[in-house]
């Protein structure tokens, strides 16, 4: 009886589900990205601003005639940071046509990876999966087209030795870190690099939920007295740390977060600029709305008469979300070149992806890095920007900068035998 | 479907206890068993095979969840143990399974068992402290639990496979036959989630499905008739785990990886929603209540997206879909809990005794 009870409600719900869905309208010339955020999980401050902006970009890009005369439709889908709704909405977007996916939070990332290979769907995931995701090889369908947590952190090994003139020979370098998978991820190329340029290198490893750390901060600045700090946090922690820092009065200056404690909101809960005047952060897309492409939006806003989005304002996320839809909206531009004006599969928008380079993001006025996309290297070449807390904002430190890529490259090539590839 | 016997003519304890009440039961289990077989089939037939797919997507998420009920169900629902750490259970056969086939290139025939006695072990250890302890007390030894498992799985790169606590797994094969498609995964789940249903409904109705139910309902008096409380509580702890550690390695096989942050602590908090929304205590409570908590904010969202594209833009409205699925979602459970505390399973026996006299209700 059950069983009949249970496959009675599923078939029922799916004939229910079938009429509510029912089919798109039908538009002459239409393109659909799929785009994955949270809006109401545990990361939704990051996850509304970086969607908005997204949406933003598209809407721009359609306010000048589209993509290639194709107008292009995002189908967006709030994952909650959950597996489930994740695979779910993955699957919503293909159903939908996607040609290719933005995709949301790094399990979700984790697990449609197998499935884009198969669908042949390129997935982009800025800041989320794994270092060997930039692997093409590899992984041909999976596109993290950002600096990833082993690129930012060489990145921030060079930054330590530039800001300590110039050698670490005998330095002491503290990593902060969240006790996560993501959290150690960057350890294997810290520990190299600690071994080639001669410094020491002492973890400090905060657990869940990251919002006490006192023991560890105060360790790093009285007994450790590290000179510099390379911190990986993410969440309520970036701005317990900035706290903590500045209570046992270890300067600022001597610190540099990870790409997520890098916002405009982990200052502002650590108490505002004041506090966390000097921090150093990193970031894969700039900071700050003197670029070309908020010109661009805030006109288009204009010429609709409304107002410009109020996540605008919450600039870190917001660029990221305009450069992420920029490289998808680049990556489908090659494609429908690249098929004379046809309508692209997604295998076309995957070499779209993979003919990226650093002059097809110029018209966004240095908002983006100076990227370029193979076959071989679907990171981009790892490139990062450092911004210091400054008088009140966000001030750029350094201009976009690479470092050690062939450290990087040994661990990649590493990583990829072990799997067997 | 509404069969029904006309008055209660058992003599014979066999009689009371069989699957099937009555001869025409049999025929109607076959007809069903013939509906989902052909389910999809008929469904890529009628739709367009990317459509097709993506029901049967949720449906596939629909039948790991059902196992995963179905274990917790035993454990809290039969046997009365509060468990929060059902995800950390099936972490434990998802990272066994995954370290089996990529390390010593097993087939899922082995690993799946395999991660399900590994997880039903660890489970049993876990369920030490309910020998001692109950209600709130043991719910927290086992958020305990929870928490050790997930700082193991986390720091030990032997099982874990390196930094980033990911393994990636291939797709299972039986006899060189692969299960890749949305359309060949569903029957793989559906082997086992017929298996999983089968094995609760005759564990529950068995010499030890009572003794569960009669340490739930009062375990000094379960003692005193004769019941070893010891061994019947680790017993339900070892058979839930290992219904959990079976979910966490068909997650694994579905998604072709095991990760880390697919079984966090919120997941055992969503797993026990399933079951109490759906009835503790009941096998056909266990399926609705994952087909519910699945399914729900799913279709609330194509509800919301339905109407709201229809009067607005649709990036204008994202914000106001993602909020109204969890406000709805939120009220709907509310609703349901207060309508029928005792769940789903309870509104549709209801639902069935109001017919069974209708229309001559007095």
């Amino acid at each position: 009886m059950s069983k009949m009870a249970s496959r009675r409600a599923i078939t029922t719900l799916l004939a229910a589900g079938a009429l509510l869905a029912g089919t798109p309208a039908l538009a002459q010339k239409e393109i659909v990205v799929g785009m994955q955020t949270d809006r109401v999980g545990p990361t939704q401050n990051v996850g509304t601003v970086m969607a908005t902006a997204f949406h933003d970009y598209v809407a721009l890009i359609n306010a000048k005639g589209g993509v290639e005369g194709y107008k292009i439709r995002v189908v967006e889908v709030d994952n909650e940071y959950k597996v489930p709704p994740g695979v779910e909405g993955y699957e919503r977007q293909k159903k939908e046509g996607a040609v290719s996916v933005a995709l949301y939070g790094t399990p979700i990332v984790a697990a449609v990876t197998q499935r884009l290979m198969e669908d042949k769907i390129p997935g982009t995931s800025p800041g989320f999966g794994t270092a060997a995701g930039a692997d093409g090889k590899r992984y041909p369908y999976s596109f993290p087209i950002a600096a990833s947590y082993w690129s930012q952190g060489a990145m921030g090994v060079k930054f330590a030795k530039d800001k300590l003139g110039g050698s670490l020979k005998g330095k002491k370098i503290a990593y902060l870190m969240y006790d996560n998978p993501a959290g150690k991820e960057p350890l294997p190329i810290l520990e190299d690099l600690a071994k080639s340029e001669g410094f020491e290198l002492k973890i400090f490893a905060v657990p869940a939920p990251g919002v006490e750390m006192g023991a560890q901060v105060l360790d790093i600045a009285q007994r450790y007295r590290a000179d510099f700090v390379i911190a990986h946090l993410f969440g309520r922690s970036p701005s317990v740390s900035i706290k903590e820092f500045k209570r046992v009065g270890f300067p600022l200056s001597k610190v540099i977060a990870f790409v997520w404690g890098s916002a405009e909101a982990d200052i502002d809960a650590a108490g505002g600029f004041g506090v966390a005047e000097g921090y150093y952060t990193m970031q894969f897309a700039g900071v700050g709305t003197d670029y070309a492409v908020h010109k661009d939006i805030a006109a288009m806003y204009k010429a609709q008469g409304r107002e410009p989005s109020k996540e605008m304002a919450s600039t870190v996320y917001y660029n990221r979300g305009v450069v992420w839809a920029a490289m998808h909206v680049v990556a489908m531009r090659n494609a429908i070149k690249a098929k004379g004006g046809a309508m692209p599969t997604g295998e076309d928008v995957k070499k779209g992806f993979e003919s990226i380079t650093a002059k097809d993001l110029e018209s966004l006025g240095g908002v983006a890095p100076p990227l370029a996309i193979t076959p071989e290297d679907h990171e981009g070449g790892g490139w990062v920007q450092v911004f210091q807390a400054k008088g009140g904002k966000l001030v750029k430190a350094t201009e976009w900068e690479q470092a050690y890529r062939d450290v990087l490259k040994k661990h990649l090539d590493a990583e990829s035998k072990k799997a067997g590839g | 479907m509404f069969h029904r016997e006309s008055g209660i003519f058992k003599t014979s304890y066999g009689a009371d206890m069989a699957l099937y009440p009555l001869p025409v039961a049999k025929t109607a289990v076959i007809a069903i068993a013939a509906g989902v077989v052909l389910l999809p089939i008929v469904l890529l037939s009628v739709a367009p095979p990317l459509v097709a797919n993506y029901y049967l997507s949720i449906i596939n998420l629909i039948f790991i969840a059902i196992v995963g009920a179905l274990g917790l169900n035993i454990l809290v629902g039969y046997t009365g143990q509060i468990s929060i750490g059902h995800a950390a259970f099936m972490s434990v056969g998802a990272y066994t399974a995954a370290n089996l086939a990529v390390k010593f290139g097993l087939p899922f025939w082995i690993t799946l068992p395999a991660g399900g006695l590994m997880a039903a072990l660890i489970g049993a250890i876990v369920g030490i402290p309910s020998l001692r302890i109950k209600g709130l007390y043991l719910a927290i030894a086992t958020l305990a639990g929870q928490l050790i498992i997930e700082w193991t799985i986390n720091h030990v790169p032997a099982i874990s496979g390196g930094a980033q606590a990911s393994i990636e797994v291939p797709k299972p094969s039986l006899f060189g036959y692969e299960f890749k498609t949305q359309g060949q995964l569903y029957f793989f789940l559906l082997f086992f989630v017929v298996l999983a249903i089968v094995a609760t409904l005759n564990l529950v109705r068995s010499r030890i499905g009572r003794a569960f139910i009669a340490i739930r309902d009062q375990d000094i008096a379960a003692e005193i008739i004769g019941i070893s409380i010891f061994r019947y509580k680790l017993m339900a702890f070892a058979i839930s785990s290992f219904y959990a550690g079976v979910t966490g390695v068909l997650y694994t096989y579905y998604l072709g990886i095991a990760n880390y942050e697919q079984f966090q602590i919120g997941v055992s908090i969503d797993y026990l929603a399933m079951i109490i929304i759906g009835g503790l205590g009941s096998v056909l409570g266990s399926i609705l209540g994952a087909i519910f908590v699945t399914l729900l904010p799913i279709a609330i969202t194509w509800i919301v997206e339905g109407i709201g594209s229809m009067l607005f833009e649709m990036q204008q409205i994202q914000h106001v879909v993602s909020n109204a699925r969890v406000i709805t979602f939120g009220l709907l459970i509310i609703v349901f809990l207060i309508l029928e505390p005792e769940g789903l399973n309870r509104l549709w026996r209801n639902i069935r005794s109001y017919f069974r006299v209708w229309p001559f209700s007095y």
